[in-house]
């Protein structure tokens, strides 16, 4: 069929299947990190520091994309930094969408009270600068994965309620709402029944967008050395050693970078691409 | 015959603003069809809105009564009030685009609420969507009923939203406007189906519409409203035969096909308008006085 629905469909197929088939990826490395990283991603060896990659001729066996100042294997440490950022991901990722949705729909479906209370609040989170907060929040909490993921929570929920709130709003309007209240159904029914299932592609979509955010936060604090221990192995704090050897070993830098780039931009495309799939409109 | 639905001095207003209903009265005897008509905004809906308590936030009633089966619904407590409008009253709306939920396939939007509000068992609840589906006219109705909205033609939506609101076998039903949103070829068949439904069911009907046609062929009785009040209740017969109020006769002078027979088209006169926008003007400074 020649129609515009076919090739939208065909379309985001091809970009669940790429974006897909790396999350897919990724996930086994880090749920099998132990079995699958050649090396000791902690195992330093200042003798064998800054080994080029695997097509070099001063390639190593068994470092196939090269070592970093300290003689650690980069690839090992971009396997288990993939550990670190999916850990956040899919924890982060989920709170933030359960707290902002909750909320967005409440406000979106109840409005009166409610919604000025929680848009009150989203305007007051708005203001704060996304970067500073979380890294004051850090500094209150303290580092470690538990904090990281709080910070993103507290700080990304407005994200989830705005969007949602809008588009509950619009679903509230429709006469099937009011059709469903003449018959009878309590609100609550109405808004868990009738509205989150019609919110739920845009929430999808959002979720696996905060995920890939969740994952760039969690390298910007690792980064700037607010995530875990400087030795372990995280992208943001690999990419931050790599820097300051960049011409003498761009490895270090690049693919970690590479995989922050990949992983972010996949999960936004996999959302976009879920959305449409589950879009009922295009179904 | 005491009236099934009787809406005494309803009066509704913006919160904290004019009134968009002012002391409107208008009965419904069970079994009869009223037609509803006025120009737009004339606050038609807004009837309909108030009865089945689906009101927008902006919007309470300040005044009056609206009695269902001889109870007040406004006096009732919530949750006995949406029992109450559940189980007798239904509504046939005017835009099948967003009547069905897009998200749900069609049965269950018509079984849910026999089985979740009315207790049927489901086996009962499908059988009877399956007869209303095949008595509007739908081919095929069991695979309607495993069908996305969006799979559907307006007409065909609209045919199943006609079929839902008599599922219950309600003792009232509001339609509003239920063709307008619709082809000039569906309108008629959908016309048609209504009165047919309304027949076999021996179901109350309050049929909104701006369409005197409509009224004529469908409607026994008649209310027309002009900026929120009643101004003439009538038979259908005499409305066509001698309009009661100026502001009728200029609406029944205003519509085609009870002109003259070369078809010219009398505008309602200015100086009836006026008239009328004084009158209410008067009413609403009063109230407003009376208010404060
Ligand atoms: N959600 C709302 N909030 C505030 N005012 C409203 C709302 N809906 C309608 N109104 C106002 O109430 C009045 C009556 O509206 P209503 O929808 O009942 O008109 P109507 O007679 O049904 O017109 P139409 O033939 O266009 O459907 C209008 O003046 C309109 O502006
Ligand atoms: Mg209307």
């Amino acid at each position: 069929m020649l129609d515009g629905r076919g090739a939208i469909r065909r379309r985001a197929g091809a970009r669940l299947w790429l974006s897909g088939g790396w999350l897919l990826l990724l996930v086994t490395v880090a749920l099998f990190a132990p079995l699958v990283a050649p090396q000791d991603p902690l195992a330093q060896d200042l003798m064998s520091g800054r080994l080029p990659p695997f097509w070099s001729a001063q390639a190593e066996p068994g470092f196939w994309l090269g070592t970093d100042s300290l003689g650690r294997d980069v690839l090992s440490r971009v396997i288990w930094g993939a550990r670190v950022a999916l850990t956040v991901a899919c924890i982060a990722g989920p709170l933030t969408a359960l707290i902002g949705g909750a909320l967005g729909l409440i406000a979106g479906f109840y409005r009166g009270w409610a919604d000025r209370i929680i848009s009150r609040l989203v305007d007051i989170w708005m203001a704060f600068p996304p970067v500073l907060f979380s890294i004051l929040l850090i500094a209150v909490l303290g580092t470690g994965l538990t904090s990281i993921i709080l910070a993103i929570v507290v700080i990304d929920w407005t994200r989830f309620a705005r969007v949602v709130r809008a588009e509950a709003m619009n679903q509230g309007a429709m006469d099937y709402v009011a059709a469903a209240q003449v018959a009878g159904f309590s609100r609550l029914r109405t808004m868990t029944a009738e509205i989150l299932p019609n919110v739920l592609p845009t929430l999808v979509a959002l979720l696996s967008l905060e995920m890939g955010i969740s994952v760039i936060v969690e390298a910007i604090l690792s980064f700037v050395n607010l995530s875990l221990s400087t030795d372990a192995p995280t992208w943001g704090g690999m990419i931050a050693e790599g820097r300051t050897s960049i011409h003498q070993a761009w490895w270090v830098l690049a693919f970690p970078l590479v995989a922050l780039f990949l992983t972010v931009l996949s999960f936004s495309q996999f959302g976009e691409g879920l959305k449409d799939r589950f879009d009922p409109v295009l179904r | 015959m005491s009236a099934l639905l009787d809406i005494r001095n309803l009066s509704v207003a913006l919160k904290g603003g004019p009134r968009l209903l002012r002391s409107v009265s208008l009965a419904v005897a069970a079994g009869e069809v009223r037609g509803l008509v006025g120009e737009s905004g004339a606050g038609k809906s807004m009837i309909g809105k108030a009865l089945l308590g689906i009101l927008p936030r902006s919007v309470e009633v300040v005044d009056g009564q609206i009695l269902l089966d001889g109870d007040d619904l406004l006096r009732l407590p919530p949750a006995e009030r949406r029992r109450r409008i559940g189980q007798r009253a239904a509504l046939i709306p005017q835009d099948p685009l967003t009547a069905l939920n897009p998200a749900h396939r069609v049965g269950p939007q018509i079984t849910d609420r026999l089985v979740d509000i009315l207790r049927w068992p489901r086996a009962r609840a499908e059988a009877r969507a399956l007869d209303l589906l095949a008595e509007v006219h739908i081919p095929d109705p069991g695979r309607v009923m495993k069908s996305y909205p969006h799979e559907l033609s307006g007409g065909m939506r609209q045919r199943v939203l006609i079929a839902s609101a008599f599922a219950a076998e309600p003792a009232l039903i509001v339609a509003d406007e239920p063709t307008t949103a619709l082809d000039v070829t569906v309108q008629k068949q959908i016309l048609r189906l209504i009165a047919e439904m309304q027949a076999r069911h021996h179901t109350a009907l309050l049929f909104v519409t701006h369409d005197l046609g409509v009224v004529s062929k469908v409607c026994q009785n008649l209310s027309v409203l002009y900026a929120g009040k009643v101004v003439e209740d009538t038979t259908v017969r005499d409305f066509f035969r001698a309009p009661g109020h100026p502001y009728s006769a200029a609406l029944l002078a205003a519509t085609p096909k009870y002109t003259d027979p070369d078809g010219s088209l009398t505008p309602v006169p200015e100086a009836v308008i006026a008239a009328v926008r004084a009158e209410v003007e008067a009413a609403e400074t009063e109230w407003q006085h009376g208010r404060r």
